[in-house]
């Protein structure tokens, strides 16, 4: 693994969830590492939410004591600079969404482009409207990848319909994938399925990485 | 499943308005309602729609004002304090019986508040708002996919009886991705011979205006307005009714606190207790009938909301006060758990 692994994409594509459960597994073969929430979009489903867990398996979390409270501004934590200056620790950074989210990496670039240990990931979900097919991907991609000034180095297919997801809706995403994956001459790092469908699809979809860690805020049942 | 996209509540808002056939959208950012205005900037300039980020919400409002006097579909959303702000624009509106779509994604108040969900502009929303006597056809949804069909369905109720239509979301429904389906018939726009189109030199040029000086006419057009206000109720009252055959206990719900509120009546049902739900879709026009004819078999109705009780009052006054009607509720951006729902429901069971 890199020392530094940037998760980037479209709004709402999953880019938390996905920063949490990858950090998680990072910490299973490394002491020490951080997730950065260097969101400055968007002042919900921060990582935040999942503060416990990274506690409790001992992950640094990096983020501004702003994120999930009332005050809805943009702001970076003061120690987000421990990325690119402490060379002993791995991180994961968990970016807000769009090109609009992807401008935070402006002040980390030169660091991380000097240092060249880094994936920089695109994530991407075919049944989100605004990237439905290959070309309007490439397009959220070329206008995020302008404004990270970092260019990406693989795809992550996160492609669900939330609770209505199955085995075959991830199936169906694949030549998707696979398309936006040619046109942007990078491979699919990996494919990530909430874990209950990832059990239907070992075998059948390479690079499974199954969403172990899943936060559902809405229909919490009554124990 | 291919028919279905993975949306928020603000962009099926959003994409559901340009489905109606919306091309104009005036806003202005505020938390927890910016991804319909951020959605709209990048889907107008596609297919030939306009979208303006207007200096203020008044502005905004003001623009939604002028392209509905041009007979077109049009529509602002801001979240409960910019709703305020729209106030006296949605007055004009009413006062010129113009047709648009205004959407309040709703937040803890008053004032600033806080930006977590809030259902404490029932009575702004229901009431009017702005000043003067009138009414807007108030939408309230409680699931994203609702965001889009009741969308959909007040630009149609709009345009029918000329009147502003309003969704009333909260930050929870704005917030939250579910799957969608936006493959919805849509009414297209009715002729509108009140639209100010341009004479072409073959007809009495129109005005569209507030203002009436004299109070015999200004009376008769309140008369008027009120004439289609009764239309409005006699048809086109929406409401779910949940187990509510047998029910003994009556939830009142609506938005997000139905969607909990049906979890407690399932487990209730469970511990044997006889409750049901009643989730009010329209909230202008109330829905009267269910709850009136809840009262003839229910112990107790209890009005589940994120205030500190305002739909209670049409719930009592639809119940006719003939059965008890108590509040179960949280405030300031909090919402009430499936557990504070059913341990009302077990008090009242008693």
């Amino acid at each position: 693994m890199k020392r530094i692994t940037m998760i980037l994409g479209h709004y709402g594509s999953g880019k938390t969830n996905i920063a949490v459960n990858l950090a998680a597994k990072y910490r299973q073969e490394r002491d020490r590492v951080a997730i950065a929430d260097l969101d400055i979009v968007n002042p919900y489903f921060r990582t935040k939410d999942s503060l416990d867990l990274l506690k409790e398996k001992d992950i640094r979390l990096i983020v501004s004591e702003y994120a999930n409270s009332n005050v809805d501004i943009p702001a970076l934590p003061q120690d987000m600079y421990a990325v690119t200056d402490d060379k002993g620790l791995t991180c994961v950074l968990d970016i807000g969404g769009d090109d609009r989210g992807a401008l935070v990496l402006g002040r980390l670039r030169p660091a991380i482009l000097e240092e060249k240990d880094y994936e920089n990931l695109l994530v991407i979900n075919k049944y989100r409207p605004l990237t439905a097919d290959a070309e309007s991907t490439l397009d959220v991609m070329r206008e995020i990848e302008a404004a990270a000034g970092i260019p990406f180095t693989g795809i992550i297919n996160n492609s669900n319909l939330g609770v209505e997801t199955t085995a075959d809706v991830v199936l169906s995403s694949v030549g998707y994938a696979n398309e936006v994956a040619k046109k942007a001459s990078l491979p699919i790092f990996m494919t990530t399925v909430r874990e209950d469908v990832a059990k239907q699809l070992i075998g059948k979809v390479e690079g499974l990485f199954p969403l172990t860690l899943q936060k559902n805020f809405i229909e919490r049942k009554i124990h | 499943m291919a028919d279905k996209v993975l949306m928020k509540g603000n962009e099926a808002i959003a994409e559901a308005a340009i489905k109606a056939g919306c091309r104009h959208y005036f806003g202005y950012p505020i938390t927890p309602q910016t991804e319909v205005a951020a959605y709209m900037a990048k889907r107008m300039p596609k297919i030939g729609g306009t979208f303006l980020q207007a200096e203020s919400e008044i502005a905004a409002i003001n623009m939604v004002y002028g392209v509905a006097s041009a007979g077109l579909r049009v529509m602002t959303s801001s979240s409960s304090p910019g709703i305020s702000l729209k106030g006296e624009g949605i007055s004009y509106l009413a006062g010129a019986d113009l047709p648009a779509l205004v959407v309040n994604v709703q937040r803890g108040g008053p004032g600033l508040g806080g930006i977590q969900p809030s259902q404490s502009d029932y009575f702004q929303s229901t009431r009017g708002g702005g000043h003067g006597d009138y009414h807007m056809i108030v939408l309230a949804p409680s699931s994203v996919q609702e965001m889009a069909a009741l969308t959909v369905k007040g630009f149609e109720l709009a345009d029918k009886y000329r009147m502003t239509a309003m969704v009333l979301a909260d930050g929870t429904m704005g917030q939250m991705m579910e799957p969608v389906s936006l493959d919805f018939e849509v009414t297209p726009p009715p002729e509108k011979p009140w639209a100010t189109t341009g004479t072409e030199m073959k007809r009495k040029h129109n005005i569209v205006n507030s203002l009436s000086l004299v109070p015999e006419e200004l009376e008769k057009l309140n008369i008027a307005r009120f004439e289609r206000y009764e239309l409005v109720k006699q048809n086109e009252t929406m409401y779910e009714e949940y187990m509510m055959d047998d029910a003994e206990i009556a939830i009142a719900a609506f938005g997000i606190a139905a969607r909990v509120s049906k979890n407690a009546v399932n487990e209730a049902r469970k511990m044997g207790i006889k409750a049901g739900l009643i989730r009010p879709i329209t909230l202008w026009p109330f829905p009267d009938a269910p709850f009136k004819k809840a009262a003839t078999h229910v112990k107790e109705i209890i009005s589940v909301e994120l205030n500190m009780g305002q739909m209670i009052e049409d719930v009592r006054l639809a119940s006719e006060c003939k059965v008890k009607v108590s509040l179960c509720n949280r405030v300031g951006g909090m919402i009430p758990s499936p557990e504070q729902v059913l341990d009302a429901i077990v008090k009242a069971s008693k």
